[in-house]
């Protein structure tokens, strides 16, 4: 049971950062820079636990905001740059934010940052979070600013001559994203007691991109359903033991070949909705924005 | 005039791609422009709407200068566009595309979103989709407000960039070859939408190369041949143009 929760919690950390990673990516943008932002959380919440004594709440919060600003601030050049230079400007980053880690006495520099105090109510905290994103993304999806996203990662160039001011949507996406991505690492930190700068290595943020391009990325649903399968799977596999990684690969090659828009597409949502009409007999009639 | 270009010149890395186009085009009438391929039409609709910065010249809206002003400043002001080739926003439904035509006459920002406690439809919200939807019933479109925009017709997808450019509440429409890949079915009905949008009091300037819809709807016609204006006038005094028929069928 203990172990269930604990990979459950993991999952809904993962959750957090498979949604950051879609926020930035809604606005064609995609970044490999979200393990880096998770660190940022994680390492300033503890520093804000350990080092100055402030609740947990308000410490994951700082965390977050923190790397929000970071977000605002590596926005701005990435906002010249798309598709793989910019995958390369936010790897790098990411690799710059661990070297840092690495090399700061402050923070315990690479043997890790210990004593950080157990949330022993870590599932709900990472859950509650996720159903706030989940109230986030849902507004968004019906928003002004949700539809200037999509058209932003959509055609730039036609949404802006439509009237979107696409540097301030990019900027926003970027920091947002960067503020989710603290979150995550705030709660992760205090869950695991102690961080250290291996566990935000760029594996970690090819992972989060896997987890939002294997569960879809035409809607929010499907970075949810990517990181929650992609966390269990391996784990129920133990049983077949050295075979497990193998089938995970094979897992995601499969989908790629026979669903490439990932698993959670729009027409999953719409089919589902109307199954959802339809059994509750109120028929065809969609509403306008079916979600 | 609504839209004055004066003496504008286009290079792109030496080329010149307009050279000195001037053109006045008048408050309320329907203002065709056009030309043989490669002419440089959708290159003055570029500069216009501001994909493209003008490399000499004056681009005047209201009186006031545009260019150099960013593209979605210009939209503000009131210009709207459709493009050449369709570019509708694919994963999104077509009530949603509409109604991002209005984005920058609405202020709804993130914060606002998201920090409300009443699970209503915000007001704005609300006013941006019936006003959407009041367009898509101008182009005869109701019915596929739901529908994912690339699943429509060819023909329906033009109908729909341009309720998009109407909510904004344009002065003045760019319509890029609208009739383009219609049958002459679907290029009458767009002749009656681009008329009821002008008796609306709406600028309309158009790119088009089917003669019949330009010369039937046209107050005025320009003509554009390899980046210069050749000739301007009435449908009829641009049908009688020797220079005109010359450009677009060589010389007798």
């Amino acid at each position: 049971m203990d172990y269930l929760i604990s990979v459950a919690t993991i999952a809904g950390i993962y959750i957090i950062m498979a949604l950051s990673f879609y926020m930035v990516f809604m606005t064609g943008q995609i970044s490999l820079g979200q393990a880096g932002f998770m660190a940022i959380g994680a390492y300033v919440s503890a520093i804000c636990s350990v080092k100055w004594g402030i609740p947990y709440v308000p410490a994951v919060l700082i965390g977050g905001i923190f790397s929000g600003i970071v977000g605002l601030v590596l926005g701005l050049p990435a906002l010249r740059i798309k598709g793989i230079y910019l995958l390369l400007l936010t790897l790098g980053f990411g690799e710059i934010v661990r070297v840092v880690a690495i090399n700061l006495k402050y923070t315990g520099a690479a043997e890790g940052f210990p004593g950080i105090p157990y949330q022993k109510h870590t599932l709900l905290y990472a859950y509650g979070m996720v159903v706030i994103l989940i109230i986030f993304f849902s507004r968004l999806r019906r928003s002004r600013m949700g539809r200037a996203f999509q058209a932003v990662g959509s055609d730039e160039d036609a949404a802006e001559i439509i009237g979107v001011n696409i540097i301030s949507a990019k900027l926003l996406a970027f920091s947002v994203g960067a503020f989710m991505a603290g979150v995550g690492g705030g709660i992760f930190a205090h869950y695991q007691e102690y961080v250290e700068p291996l566990m935000f290595d760029v594996m970690h943020a090819i992972e989060f991109l896997v987890f939002a391009i294997f569960g879809g990325i035409q809607i929010f649903w499907g970075p949810i359903f990517g990181a929650l399968v992609l966390t269990f799977v391996p784990e129920f596999l133990r049983v077949i033991q050295e075979w497990r990684m193998e089938l995970y690969g094979a897992l995601l090659i499969v989908m790629m070949i026979v669903r490439p828009q990932g698993v959670i597409g729009l027409d999953t949502v719409q089919t589902l909705n109307r199954l959802f009409r339809n059994g509750l007999g109120k028929g065809g009639a969609e509403s306008p924005q079916a979600m | 005039m609504i839209l004055e270009i004066r003496d504008v010149v286009k290079y792109f890395n030496g080329f010149s791609a307009l050279s000195d186009v001037g053109m006045d085009i008048e408050e309320k009438k329907i203002h065709a422009l056009i030309g043989p391929n490669g002419a440089g039409k959708t290159t003055l609709f570029n500069l216009i709407s501001g994909m493209y910065d003008v490399t000499r010249g004056e681009i005047r809206f209201k009186g006031a200068r545009i260019d150099g002003v960013k593209p979605y400043l210009r939209t503000k002001l009131g210009i709207g566009r459709t493009f050449q080739i369709v570019r509708l926003f694919g994963f999104m439904t077509v009530l949603e595309n509409v109604m991002l035509g209005s984005h920058c006459k609405t202020k709804a920002g993130l914060l606002k979103t998201f920090f409300r406690f009443s699970i209503r439809e915000p007001q704005e919200e609300k006013a941006t989709r019936e006003n959407a939807m009041r367009w898509l019933e101008f182009v005869g479109l109701p019915h596929q407000a739901n529908e994912i925009a690339s699943n429509l017709p060819h023909a329906d997808q033009r109908l729909v960039e341009i309720a998009r450019a109407l909510a904004l509440e344009p002065d003045l429409l760019l319509l890029d070859e609208p009739a383009s890949g219609m049958n002459p079915k679907e290029t009458e009905e767009l002749n009656s939408v681009i008329s009821k949008i002008n008796q609306m009091g709406k600028t309309v300037f158009l790119i088009e190369h089917n003669m019949e819809l330009v010369m039937g709807i046209s107050h005025v016609i320009s003509v554009l041949n390899f980046g210069g204006k050749i000739a301007e006038g009435t449908p009829a005094e641009i049908q009688g143009n020797s220079e005109v028929i010359e450009a677009y069928l060589g010389k007798r």
